[in-house]
């Protein structure tokens, strides 16, 4: 039977916002990224840990020392670093004779390993060698995936996944239009990854929406597919599960038609129809003799609610 | 006519001047705006892509790219520090969270019990007066703790306690086991909301063990071996303790326990209680009244009897005879007094025929109910 480990109470205030801070969250901070190097890792590899930084620049972290690991075996270096440092995705680099220029992307949930894509390097080009105006730091970049194989191959749909989860920083409401100015774009085909990096360059086109024209940046890299280790249909959904609070609710009775306009149906009571005024006919009149008898009633209700009236109201006077 | 073909004219030249910004594309290219994603499912011109890698790469990405932000372009904007911001929908491509959904805490035993009673937490004042003190010391926290030791720098003797013994030894023993408990609790608490099992927590030690623990003890030692004390010998007329279920190596059954009476169940019982007694009446068992009132009669008749018995006899005396007219009678009537016909011969010969015979009535129904018991 195991022994249940006694839970110390954080003692101060600070402790007690650290501890909950660590606690699964319904709106989750950006996920941070960690990169690391293998036993070995030659210059395309080293290069290319370096341009991946900069392009995850600030939510990413480099750890200078070299690690006697492989993830493929054995990830559990990864799980601990990854909780360590609150970090859940990682990119693994590594050198050997049978996987030249490896590079190991993936991803952690509740601290365990989830995915882990090999990709090998092939014809890389880094940020420095294109001798040009970069990108500013932290801007929300637009993905762009080319080719059949994303969407055909089980593989490469979770590599696709991976991808804009490692690339596409963080959810925002609202984007600065002049903001966008970065693409990352990644074209599948033949086995071969294609990855560039371009900066956007907005023209005049005569209309509110700009024309585009593309200029690169890099890193730019031909990359092929390696090993996999993907998770379970099942863990994914789990882990995909989205927090009850997040879902919209849909709002009743509120529609919009087409011009935009909103219109609420509000609650409309029963309409008294037995007083409602219809056309007039003689025959429906009313003869003397029943107005005459109308109007008596009339008079004798209103003397009635007179006396009532001074009745209470020397009552009153009297108490 | 001429105007409109110059300024048609014009138009073409203005248009000429920029290039297009609509894209062609045989299948529709897939989006999501709300995390600037394209996924352009096309077939890739493999021949275009050998010979001139760079540049089909760049326009193919160029094409989506302005696909892609045409879309971001039609977004409602607004203005926010001097930039035009769009905003952006809900992503709709889903990507894994990094630890799972937030669940709800776990309640404690106690709010689970307060939640069925319907106990609901009342706020109170941080601050108490202290009339010893004359002034306002809080409930709780170091403070109270500082104002505590102030107040009770002696305490009185409590009845007949032992002189020697240190009251202020007691108090903090008092306090330390409180918290203690409030500690236990608290990891009871969190291993039920963690699904943890806990050990059992078998013998306390205490100071002094009574004759009853010793027992407890002894019986729970005897089955801790290895062959749950199969091979154990006994004492003779050696007997288990009771209540030491808990205690034993092997499981215990689950424990039934009632469910707590909710409010209202606890009222409506409360309230049948009371109604119960306010509401008593007696209880009629027509039997048992009608054989009492028979017994009553009966005895008061026996009492009359004996209360005429000296008038009796005089009158006995009178009419010697009167003992064949009995006779007569117990023939005629068949009444209870016939049944006792050696009382019946000192019988009045002269006692009015129409109460006899009510007695005798009675007797009779006297008599059936005696059979039955």
């Amino acid at each position: 039977m195991p022994v249940l480990q006694r839970i110390k109470k954080p003692t101060t205030h600070k402790g007690k916002k650290v501890l909950l801070s660590k606690e699964p969250q319904v709106i989750e901070n950006t996920k941070q990224t960690f990169l690391l190097k293998g036993r070995k890792t030659g210059g395309i590899i080293n290069d290319c840990l370096k341009d991946f930084f900069s392009l995850k620049k600030p939510d990413a972290v480099m750890l200078s020392q070299k690690n006697d690991i492989l993830p493929f075996e054995d990830a559990s270096f990864l799980e601990q670093s990854g909780k360590k440092r609150d970090a859940n995705l990682f990119i693994f680099g590594s050198h050997t004779k049978k996987r030249p220029n490896n590079l190991i992307i993936g991803r952690l949930y509740d601290y365990q390993l989830l995915d882990m894509v090999e990709l090998g390097v092939e014809n890389f080009t880094s940020m420095i060698e294109f001798k040009n105006e970069k990108v500013g730091l932290g801007l929300k970049p637009c993905l762009v995936f080319n080719g059949d194989l994303w969407s055909q191959h089980h593989e490469y749909q979770r590599l696709k996944n991976l991808l804009v989860d490692l690339f596409h920083r963080e959810t925002a409401s609202a984007v600065r239009l002049q903001g966008i100015e970065h693409v990352i774009a990644f074209t599948a085909v033949e086995g071969k990854i294609y990855m560039k990096s371009y900066r956007i360059l907005l023209k005049k086109s005569g209309q509110r929406t700009p024309r585009i024209e593309l200029e690169e940046i890099g890193p730019s890299a031909e990359m092929k597919l390696r090993r996999t280790k993907l998770a379970s249909d099942d863990l994914l959904k789990t882990a995909c599960k989205q927090p009850k609070e997040l879902k919209i609710k849909k709002k009743k009775n509120v529609t919009k038609d087409n011009l935009g306009t909103t219109h609420g149906r509000i609650h409309v009571p029963k309409q008294k129809i037995d007083k409602l005024q219809t056309r007039k006919m003689k025959g429906l009149k009313k003869t003397s003799a029943e107005r005459k008898e109308d109007r008596a009633a009339l008079k004798k209700r209103r003397a009635e609610q007179e006396a009532s009236g001074i009745s209470t109201k020397r009552l009153r006077s009297q108490s | 006519m001429d105007i409109v073909n110059e300024v048609l004219q014009k138009a073409a030249r203005e248009a000429e001047k920029f290039k297009p910004i609509t894209v062609e594309k045989h299948l529709e290219v897939e989006f999501d705006v709300g995390n600037l994603l394209a996924f352009d499912t096309n077939e890739l011109d493999t021949r275009k892509l050998r010979s001139a890698t760079n540049d089909y790469l760049r326009d193919l990405t160029r094409d989506n790219t302005q696909l892609l932000l045409n879309k971001v372009w039609e977004l409602p904007t607004k203005r926010v520090d001097e930039a035009i911001v769009a905003e952006l929908p809900k992503p709709s491509y889903l990507i894994p969270r990094s630890l799972p959904v937030p669940k709800p805490k776990e309640p404690t035993k106690w709010e689970r019990f307060a939640k069925e009673k319907g106990i609901v937490k009342n706020k109170k004042a941080k601050l108490l007066w202290d009339e010893t003190l004359k002034k306002w010391i809080p409930r709780y926290g170091y403070k109270r703790a500082a104002a505590e030791e102030q107040k009770d720098w002696l305490i009185e003797l409590p009845g007949n306690a032992d002189p020697m013994e240190d009251q202020f030894a007691k108090k903090k023993k008092i306090k330390d086991e409180k918290v203690a408990k409030n500690e236990l609790q608290r990891m009871r608490n969190i291993a039920k909301a963690r699904k943890i099992k806990i050990p059992r927590v078998g013998m306390l030690s205490t100071d002094r063990p009574s004759t009853k623990d010793l027992h407890k003890a002894a019986t729970v030692a005897k089955v801790s071996t290895a062959s749950v004390g199969k091979f154990q010998q006994s004492l003779p007329k050696e007997k288990p303790a009771r209540d030491v279920k808990s205690l034993m190596p092997v499981a215990p059954a689950a424990k039934r326990k009632k469910p707590n009476l909710t409010p209202q169940q606890e009222r409506k019982s409360n309230i049948d209680i009371i109604d119960k007694i306010l509401n008593k009446k007696p209880k009629i068992d027509l039997e048992a009244a009608v054989n009492r009132e028979m017994h009553y009669q009966d005895s008061e008749r026996s009492e009359e009897k004996k209360s005429q018995k000296p008038k009796a006899g005089r009158g006995g005396k009178k009419r010697s005879a009167g003992a064949g007219g009995g006779k007569k009678g117990k023939g005629k009537f068949g009444g209870g007094g016939g049944g006792k016909p050696g009382k019946a011969s000192g019988k009045p010969a002269g006692k009015p025929a129409g109460k006899v015979r009510a007695h005798g009535g009675a007797g009779k129904k006297g008599g059936g109910g005696r059979k039955r018991r």
